[in-house]
């Protein structure tokens, strides 16, 4: 009896086997749908942190309808030796981006990892991951001015994690520059570089964290950023550090019911060099700017979260050669506080809502965004 | 001058004798049954640290810094496999920079594989809820197919250890003879069980049914992974009065909300299982794990 009913079982795992070694060459495939509503008192178009020069699409997005973050991951292990992955998303403005095409190492051993190609970079916390795994609709003010919402660029990564019990791995990265705070692909297209350090560990069960520092050097030739008097042009240097620090808690570490998730970052870039304010001169500039935000997202019930943010913005001003070009401060020190509500059915899909009371500019705004997020196929690991 | 020296030299030399030390292999086990089995199998020549615990749901863990730079210096990741920890270890095996462990090489052991898998789904589609296109991953609760794991898991041990592979041999065995025993042991006191209708708060004891020939009369979870809804709860309650079961049964990590408003409508006990060792205060070790489980069930039935 026993042994017909083993026969039998055989018989009916034989095809699923050949099933699971089909599936094993295809490259697993995620699809992320995403769409917003944004409802907002001040033209969006006009969008302008006084102070600032801003990179493109960093504005608060599109009002009304759009399919802003959508995107498609296609991923894979190429051979023993490495793993390759391409993620084309569809930004802010409706425009279609290559985010990431990179390939990475998986057998060098003794904890290092070689990545090349078009990746995000892995300073701060934020910045490495994926829009669709922020908290909120848009990146923090200090992401948004400072690091044009993200560092990506092309180049080269080599990550070390030591042989600790405490997780401490240091990196560094070779970049093209030419994404913002660098511009113009300066020093023959390898003009940034950065470095970084992530330590974390557990303080019991329940609590987690990972804290991490990190250093971007960028240099720009002529780099472009657009403001409402036009075009504005800078030359020069670029030095960028960030320290970050994320507490995650779960009672147990048991995430399904409640748990509690505290992040904040501290950016601070000096800019030397050159600045060309639309239809002017080109003028030496020496200032140093700084951002902070703070966020606590909880989740109070399964798939029920609500998260609190406050963002905050600071530069130096730069004199009164600069007075009514992009980097006239106007004496405002910009500013946003935010309050998200986001609903998750199953972890595949996501609704949210987020007000945001904006005040980039002396005229505080009010946003409001609806959204949904969709992870369609592969099933995605996250990082912390 | 040279007192610095010599504080250096030893300071140098409590860095380094971790690494000194590291004869025994190191394992990282994604759950604590597999913790528990590489101990018997290995013993002292084993250094295991487990990833998760009994109060944790093993399909959603966070890819915690701490994971990362444990399985950074694993010889050995013995994990379930079959899609359990999708959520999680592929993000770990990436960081962590460590090729002994990545997929297909014999430093990844998934015990889900080794075995036959049951409700291996014809078609995937995630309108189904959670499911695994390997088959059910929750293979620890059937203690046969634990057994065949064993078996697989000493052979992946003596591999890449072969310096001590005659005592994982000889550990192998002693552990057999004392695991048949225990088996024919169970299997002779789950008698009643037989036959009976038993509620599962998860698709997470199909093994356990399929062993003890339990027949599942509905799952708390309208689909596996989604919350139960309370339309779902009321279909089953009704379904119930027609066709009643003997018991309700949960793992120790999940909430016992509709459980307990299940058995309060209809009468029968709702009863919390340990799922794996760690569970209960009883299910100190694989042995334990069945003592309990099967003890709980039987206590449920009286």
């Amino acid at each position: 009896m026993n042994s017909r009913r083993l026969l039998l079982a055989a018989a009916c795992a034989a095809p699923s086997l050949a099933v699971a070694a089909g599936a094993n060459f295809n490259p697993d495939i995620a699809l992320i749908l995403s769409g917003t509503y944004g409802d907002f008192k001040q033209d969006p178009e006009t969008y302008a942190i006084p102070g600032f020069p801003l990179a493109e699409e960093t504005g608060p997005g599109e009002e009304g309808f759009s399919l802003g973050e959508s995107e498609l991951s296609v991923s894979a292990n190429i051979d023993p030796d490495w793993y390759g992955q391409l993620t084309v998303a569809l930004t802010g403005e409706g425009e279609v981006e290559v985010e990431n095409a990179f390939v990475q190492s998986s057998a060098l051993g003794n904890g290092l990892t070689l990545r090349a190609g078009r990746f995000f970079s892995a300073i701060g916390y934020l910045n490495e991951q994926h829009a669709h795994s922020w908290d909120f609709v848009d990146a923090p003010l200090a992401y948004r001015a400072l690091l044009g919402n993200q560092l990506g660029d092309d180049g080269v990564q080599i990550r070390w994690v030591a042989p600790m019990d405490l997780y401490t791995e240091l990196g560094a990265e070779w970049l093209r520059g030419e994404a913002f705070p660098a511009g113009g692909g300066a020093n023959e297209g390898r003009g940034a570089w950065s470095a970084f350090v992530h330590v974390g560990g557990d303080l019991n069960a329940s609590h987690s964290w990972r804290a991490g520092l990190s250093y971007v050097s960028a240099e720009s030739d002529e780099r472009l950023t657009e403001s409402e008097a036009g075009e504005d042009l800078f030359t020069g240097d670029s030095d960028l550090i960030i320290a970050d620090l994320v507490w995650k808690w779960a009672p147990e570490g048991n995430s399904y019911e409640r748990n509690l998730k505290l992040q904040a970052e501290y950016l601070r870039r000096r800019d030397e060099g050159e600045f060309t304010p639309a239809g002017g001169a080109a003028l030496p500039l020496d200032v140093v700017a700084n951002g902070w935000y703070a966020q606590a997202v909880y989740q109070f019930v399964h798939g029920w979260r609500v998260g609190l943010r406050h963002d905050h913005l600071k530069t130096d001003d730069p004199g009164n050669v600069f007075s009514g070009t992009v980097l006239d401060t106007q004496g405002h020190t910009p500013a946003r506080n935010s309050l998200m509500l986001d609903y998750a059915h199953s972890e595949f899909s996501r609704l949210r809502l987020q007000y945001n009371r904006d005040e980039s500019t002396a005229e505080a705004d009010n946003q409001w965004f609806l959204q949904y997020q969709m992870s369609l196929g592969a099933h995605g690991a996250h990082q912390f | 001058m040279k007192r610095t020296l010599q504080v250096v030299m030893l300071l140098l030399q409590a860095l380094l004798l971790p690494l000194a030390s590291a004869a025994e292999l190191k394992v990282f086990a994604c759950e604590p049954e597999w913790a528990a089995l590489t101990q018997e199998l290995a013993g002292e020549h084993a250094d295991i640290s487990v990833a998760t615990t009994a109060r944790q749901d093993p399909h959603h863990i966070q890819a915690r810094p701490s994971l990362i730079a444990r399985l950074r210096n694993a010889d050995l990741a013995v994990c379930t496999g079959a899609g359990l920890e999708s959520g999680w270890l592929p993000m770990l095996q990436r960081q962590s920079g460590n090729p002994r462990v990545q997929n297909g090489r014999p430093g990844l052991f998934e015990a889900a594989m080794q075995v036959e898998r049951l409700e291996v789904p014809q078609t995937v589609d995630r309108a189904m809820g959670d499911v695994h296109p390997e088959g059910n991953p929750h293979v620890q609760t059937d203690p046969r197919r634990i057994a065949r794991i064993a078996e697989a898991l000493s052979a992946r041990l003596q591999q890449i250890d072969p310096s001590h592979a005659a005592d994982y041999a000889a550990r192998l065995a002693d552990f057999s003879e004392r695991w048949q025993a225990a088996l024919a042991r169970w299997d002779k006191r789950a008698q009643p069980l037989r036959g009976q209708r038993v509620v599962a708060h998860h698709k997470g004891w199909v093994y356990l049914f399929d062993w003890l020939g339990i027949v599942e009369a509905g799952e708390l979870e309208s689909k596996p992974g989604l919350p139960p809804s309370a339309g779902h709860l009321a279909e089953l309650k009704a379904e119930l009065a027609t066709n009643p079961a003997a018991m309700v049964v949960r793992a120790a990590y999940q909430d016992d909300r509709a459980d307990r408003w299940l058995a309060r409508e209809t009468g029968i006990p709702a009863v919390e299982l340990p799922f794996t060792v760690g569970g209960t205060p009883e299910a100190k070790d694989l042995f334990g794990l069945f003592d309990d489980t099967l003890e709980r069930l039987l206590q449920a039935l009286k």
